[in-house]
C-alpha cells in the first residue's frame, strides 16, 4: 500500500497520527466519565426528588431500616467495641508520656465522635448493605425486573430507590451513635479496668472536653455517607446495562458491585476529609 | 367483516430503523394497530419480534422513525407522561421477569398495592380470581425459581391482566405450555379480549393456531414488516416471503429430510 509507505517514511506526520490517536482515546475515556458522572447526578437528583414529593410509603421504609440499619447492629457493636479498645490502649501509651492519662476518655470520646465513628461505620454498611443493595439491583437490571416495574407504569425511583436512600439517611446516624457508645464503652473497659486509669476522670474528662460542635461533626459526617453509601451503590446496579463491560450477566453484576464497594469507600474517605476542612 | 368508517389506530410504527451495534435488526418497520383488535406478529427466531415489542414499550427507542400510541411520538414524551401511557398497558415478557424475590401472590398483587387505593380484602379477591382463572391455585407462597416454565408464563399472564389493561403486549404467551393449557389461555384471550375490548399485540410462535385469535397478521423478515393483513389473507397471499412462511409452518409434519424432499417434490 503506498499511502502506508508515505506515512512511515515521513516521522513528522507518523507523530502527528500518534498524537492525535491518543488525544482522541483520552478525549473518549474523558468523555465516557463525563457522562458517567452527569447520569449519577440526575440519579440523585431523580431519588431526593421521589424521597420529598408524595405519596409516601411506611412499610417499605421500615423494611429498608431494618435490613440496612438493624441487621448492621451486631457487627458495629462489635467493630466499636474493638475500635474502642485500641484506642485506649493506644491512646493510653500516647498519654502517658506526658503524664496526661487522665484525658484517656476524651481522647477517646473525641477520636470516636469526630472521626472514626462515623468513618468505621460508614465502611461497615458499605461491605454489608452497599454491596447488597447493588447487587440487588444489579440483578432486577439483568433479568428485565426494573423494564418490567417501568412497563407496569411503576417508578422504579419511587418504589426501589426512595425506601433505600430514607433508610440509609435514617439508619447511618443511629449506627454511628451505637457505634460511638459501644467504642466509649470498650474504651472504658481497657483503659479503667485493665491499665487502671481513674474511672471517674475517664467520663469526666470527656464530659468536660465534648462540645456540641464534636457531635455535630460526626452527625453532619454519618448523614453525608449514609446518602454516599446508598447514591453510589444503588446507581451502579441500576445502571448495570450501560457499563462499558456490557454488565452482562453473573459477572457483570459482581463487577459492578466489586466497584460500587470500591468507589463508596474512596468517597467516604474523601468527604471525610472535606467534611473534616469545612466544619472545623 | 363490516368497514368501520374511522379506525382509531392504537399504535403506530412509522419507518422504525433500529440497529444494535452493525446489525440493523429493524430497516424500515411500519405498522398500524387498529383499537379493539389483536395483531399477530409472526417470523423467524431472531428476527426482531421482540425488539418491536420492546419498541412500543417505549423500552427501546429508534434510530430513525417514530413509534406513536395514541397518536404521542413515544420519543417525546417526558417521564411522567410515558407513566400515563404505560398505565394503560399489560405486558408479559419472553423472559416473564417476575420479581424473583417475590412469592407469586404479591408478584400478580404488585401493581394493584403501587397504583391503587385498593384494600388488602379487594386486592386478594382480584388477585385470586386471575390465578384462578389461569388455573394457579395453591401456588401462592411459590416463589418464581419453585415454578415451571410454563407456570411462570402463566403467572406473568395474570400480572398482566390485574389491572385491566387497554393495551396488552404478550411476548410468546404460550411458549412451554402444553396444548390445552395454551388452548385454555386462547378461549381465556378470546373471552377477556370480548369482554374488554382490549387491543392485543402478540408475538408467537405458534402457528397457524393463533390465527384463530388474531384480527390481523404481521410477518417479520429480513428488519421489514412483510404485509399486516387478516389470518385467511395472509394464508393466500402471493408475496413470496409470507408464502414460504406459510408453506413452511402450515404445511405437513416433515419427519426427515427424505420424506420432506418427496413432499416438496409433490407440491
Ligand atoms: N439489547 C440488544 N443488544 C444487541 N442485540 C440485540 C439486543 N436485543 C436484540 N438484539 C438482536 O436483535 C435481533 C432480534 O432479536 P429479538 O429478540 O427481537 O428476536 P425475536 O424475533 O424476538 O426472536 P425469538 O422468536 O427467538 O424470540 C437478534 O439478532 C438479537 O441478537
Ligand atoms: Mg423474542
Amino acid at each position: 500500500m503506498p499511502e502506508q509507505d508515505k506515512a512511515s517514511k515521513n516521522p513528522a506526520k507518523w507523530l502527528l497520527g500518534t498524537l492525535a490517536k491518543s488525544l482522541e482515546r483520552i478525549g473518549a475515556e474523558g468523555l465516557y466519565y463525563l457522562e458517567q458522572v452527569g447520569r449519577m447526578g440526575i440519579f440523585l437528583f431523580a431519588c431526593l426528588l421521589n424521597v420529598v414529593r408524595p405519596p409516601y410509603k411506611l412499610f417499605p421504609i421500615v423494611r429498608q431500616i431494618h435490613f440496612i440499619g438493624y441487621r448492621s447492629i451486631f457487627v458495629i457493636l462489635f467493630t466499636g467495641t474493638f475500635t474502642g479498645m485500641v484506642l485506649a490502649l493506644q491512646g493510653y501509651y500516647t498519654l502517658r508520656k506526658f503524664g496526661s492519662e487522665g484525658l484517656l476518655g476524651s481522647a477517646v470520646a473525641l477520636s470516636l465522635l469526630r472521626e472514626l465513628g462515623p468513618v468505621i461505620a460508614a465502611l461497615m454498611v458499605v461491605g454489608r448493605a452497599g454491596s447488597a443493595i447493588c447487587a440487588e439491583i444489579g440483578i432486577m437490571r439483568n433479568s428485565e425486573q426494573i423494564d418490567a416495574l417501568d412497563c407496569m407504569a411503576i417508578d422504579p425511583y419511587k418504589y426501589l430507590m426512595v425506601p433505600k436512600f430514607v433508610a440509609g439517611i435514617v439508619s447511618m446516624p443511629m449506627l454511628t451513635f451505637i457505634f460511638n457508645v459501644a467504642g466509649i464503652l470498650g474504651g472504658y473497659l481497657i483503659g479503667v479496668s485493665l491499665l487502671g486509669v481513674p474511672g471517674g476522670s475517664y467520663f469526666q474528662e470527656m464530659y468536660r472536653s465534648v462540645d456540641w460542635a464534636d457531635v455535630e461533626m460526626g452527625l453532619v459526617k454519618s448523614l453525608v455517607f449514609g446518602l454516599l453509601i446508598i447514591w453510589i451503590c444503588a446507581a451502579k446496579g441500576f445502571f448495570l446495562h450501560l457499563e462499558r463491560s456490557g454488565g452482562f450477566g453473573a459477572e457483570g453484576v459482581s463487577r459492578a458491585t466489586t466497584s460500587a464497594v470500591v468507589l463508596s469507600s474512596v468517597a467516604i474517605l474523601v468527604w471525610d476529609y472535606l467534611i473534616s476542612a469545612i466544619l472545623l | 367483516m363490516v368497514d368501520a368508517p374511522q379506525k382509531n389506530i392504537a399504535i403506530e410504527l412509522i419507518d422504525v430503523e433500529r440497529s444494535f451495534g452493525r446489525q440493523q435488526v429493524l430497516k424500515k418497520v411500519n405498522l398500524a394497530v387498529e383499537e379493539g383488535t389483536t395483531t399477530v406478529i409472526v417470523g423467524a427466531s431472531g428476527q426482531g419480534k421482540s425488539v418491536i415489542l420492546k419498541h412500543m414499550l417505549g423500552l427501546l427507542k429508534p434510530d430513525r422513525g417514530q413509534v406513536l400510541v395514541y397518536g404521542q411520538d413515544l420519543a417525546k414524551l417526558r417521564k411522567s407522561q410515558l407513566k400515563e401511557v404505560r398505565k394503560d398497558y399489560g405486558v408479559l415478557f419472553q423472559n416473564v421477569a417476575l420479581f424473583d424475590s417475590m412469592n407469586v401472590f404479591d408478584n400478580v398483587a404488585l401493581p394493584l398495592r403501587e397504583r391503587t387505593d385498593a384494600s388488602e380484602a379487594e386486592i386478594r379477591a382480584n388477585v385470586e380470581e386471575k390465578l384462578a382463572l389461569m388455573d394457579l391455585e395453591g401456588v401462592n407462597e411459590k416463589y418464581p425459581a419453585q415454578l415451571s416454565g410454563g407456570m411462570k408464563k402463566r403467572v406473568g399472564l395474570a400480572r398482566a391482566l390485574v389491572m385491566n389493561p387497554r393495551i396488552v403486549f404478550f411476548d410468546e404467551p404460550t411458549t412451554g405450555l402444553d396444548v390445552s393449557k395454551s388452548n385454555e389461555i386462547y378461549r381465556l384471550f378470546h373471552k377477556t379480549q370480548a369482554r374488554l375490548k382490549y387491543t392485543a399485540v402478540i408475538v408467537s410462535h405458534d402457528v397457524p393456531k393463533i390465527f384463530k385469535l388474531a384480527d390481523h397478521v404481521a410477518l417479520i423478515s429480513d428488519g421489514v414488516i412483510e404485509g399486516c393483513m387478516s389470518p385467511e389473507e395472509f394464508q393466500l397471499s402471493d408475496n413470496p416471503t409470507i408464502r414460504t412462511f406459510v408453506r413452511e409452518t402450515m404445511g405437513p409434519i416433515y419427519c426427515s429430510e427424505e420424506e420432506e424432499r418427496f413432499i416438496h417434490e409433490e407440491a
